[in-house]
């Protein structure tokens, strides 16, 4: 038995740099495979809507364009960022990126084009 | 002086969800405590009547934001098993991997909460600072913090790397290092042992009889623990042990979690050292055959128990989810009565709540007769159209695919 057995940790601690990060005026480093903002590749897309049918949230839209042409609409405030339309999708059309930071002042902002 | 009746909750500084607690008191002694569940209640189980199994996984996984993991497994061990899918083994161990650092992340978290609700806010930081080390293996392990979207159907999403194995060994290694640390204060530091040393007394007999889950029940040295009892990933073939401790109280509590850490990394390596080679998920049918089952899993609060219902198509007819805290309820009422008010926060948070995932069921109550009454589907059905047309909207005469509704 002992009192004050974090004491010196404690102390320690008044010298050192602190353990959090000063986000967001230093950049927060997210691994490269993590489940961010989604990124569409238009000339891959055959426009199967198979990403749109597995989608939890319905926050996925495939439009026709023209003659084998299609763009992705998502709703970055519906998406859930599970990844799931990249997993479904059989031409590797859709694929998650890094970007996390998302936030707008505007709610209409939130859909876009992608 | 009489009996005096004090809410605790669903709004209040100790507690991190709402959720209310009736505590009848008499001077400074809890002589009578009530738990009111009910006050989370999301309509999950609903919403996965609506979903396909996929995109039920993503839901349930949001059932909790700490076991999300255990949820998820859970779900799909019960559509696993009712389609006849066996997962590959490598999928299996990754899964159990996942699982298992989720525990580490969970059980540092609840150090941290346990000694916030102390005053010992030192244990709060530190080991909250330590957390982030699993976090971050697991953001990039998984993708994500938390709700990992590791499972899918079938297996696993995404496979571990020999690069990340060793990411995993060195994390390990550091957080192993920490633990026994903490082990040191949880058994040695005289402030913490005083303050949880029989707070919150469930012996065994009381634990068994109120159905106590998961590290409650094991502090009340009832070696009860699904991971053993009823194998399921990769668990069969892990040698481990179930930790158990005879003192009953916070303090007993306190040295399962701290010690079931150090389970974990044993576990964890046992999994990078024989990491079967194949696959990592097989194909799973869109429409699951007709048929039931029923999953269990051992969370980090406890067993969690997932029963799913299918009717040959694509989307389940039921599902149902008991989440552990559900099952420690009752004790926590059993618990508070006999100790001191100033004893209420910490004997909640030894249980680990997870409030939101406990609220599944919603009680229908008559205010105006003051009685419990329970209403089927026609009855209830019936009463929302009178309640409507009383209020001046009548429905009749509106069809609903071909049907009257009013």
């Amino acid at each position: 038995m002992k009192t004050g057995k974090m004491l010196p940790l404690a102390l320690k601690g008044l010298f050192t740099k602190p353990a959090t990060i000063s986000y967001p005026y230093q950049k927060v480093v997210v691994p490269s495979d993590f489940r961010g903002k989604l990124v569409f590749d238009p000339s891959k897309c055959v426009g199967c809507m198979l990403c749109v049918r597995d989608c939890p949230s319905g926050a996925i839209e495939i439009i026709k364009v023209g003659e084998k042409k299609y763009k992705a609409v998502v709703h970055l405030d519906k998406c859930i960022y599970c990844g799931q339309c990249c997993d479904s999708c059989v031409r590797q059309a859709l694929r998650t990126s890094p970007e996390f930071e998302l936030a707008v002042y505007d709610r209409k902002d939130l859909t876009v084009d992608i | 002086m009489g009996k005096v009746v004090i809410p605790i909750g669903p709004q209040h500084p100790a507690l991190k969800e709402p959720e209310n607690f009736v505590i009848t008191l008499d001077g400074e002694k809890v002589v009578a405590a009530a738990v009111n569940l009910g006050y989370n209640h999301r309509g999950i189980e609903k919403a996965c009547e609506q979903r396909t199994y996929l995109q039920d996984i993503y839901l349930i996984e949001r059932i909790c934001g700490i076991c999300s993991h255990a949820h998820s497994t859970a779900f799909i061990q019960a559509a696993e098993e009712i389609a006849e899918v066996e997962i590959p083994r490598r999928a299996a161990f990754i899964r159990t991997l996942i699982g298992e650092l989720e525990r580490i992340h969970s059980h540092f978290l609840w150090l941290g909460v346990a000694g916030h609700e102390v005053g010992f806010d030192t244990l709060f930081m530190y080991s909250w600072r330590d957390r982030e080390l699993v976090l971050d293996l697991v953001a990039k392990l998984t993708g994500n913090r938390v709700n990992y979207g590791i499972n899918t159907l079938g297996g696993v999403r995404r496979d571990i790397s020999p690069e990340e194995a060793a990411e995993i060994r060195k994390v390990i290694g550091a957080l192993e290092e920490r633990t026994k640390y903490y082990l040191g204060i949880a058994s040695e530091e005289t402030t913490l042992i005083s303050r949880f040393l029989n707070v919150g007394r469930l012996s065994k007999e009381d634990a068994l009889r109120l159905g106590a889950t998961g590290p409650v029940a094991r502090a009340a040295d009832i070696k009860r623990d699904v991971r053993k009892d009823d194998p399921y990933a990769a668990y069969g073939e892990i040698p481990f042990d179930v930790i158990t401790d005879t003192h009953a109280d916070v303090l007993g509590r306190t040295l399962v979690r701290v010690k079931e850490l150090m389970e974990c990394y044993k576990i964890i390596r046992y999994i990078l050292d024989n990491m079967p080679e194949g696959l990592i998920s097989v194909r799973f049918p869109r429409r699951v055959p007709e048929g039931e089952a029923f999953s269990r899993y051992e969370a980090p609060r406890g067993e969690d128990v997932h029963y799913v219902k299918s009717n040959g198509m694509d989307k389940p007819e039921r599902v149902k989810v008991r989440a552990p805290t559900m099952a420690n309820a009752a004790s926590v009422a059993h618990m508070l009565s006999g100790g001191y008010l100033a004893d209420v926060p910490i004997v909640i948070a030894a249980i680990d709540p997870c409030f939101s995932c406990t609220d599944r069921t919603i009680r229908v109550r008559d205010i105006f007769r003051g009685s419990d009454s329970v209403l089927d589907w026609p009855a209830l059905r019936d009463y929302s159209i009178r309640w409507y047309r009383e209020n001046g909207l009548d429905f009749s005469g509106i069809k609903l695919f071909g049907r009257e509704i009013g």
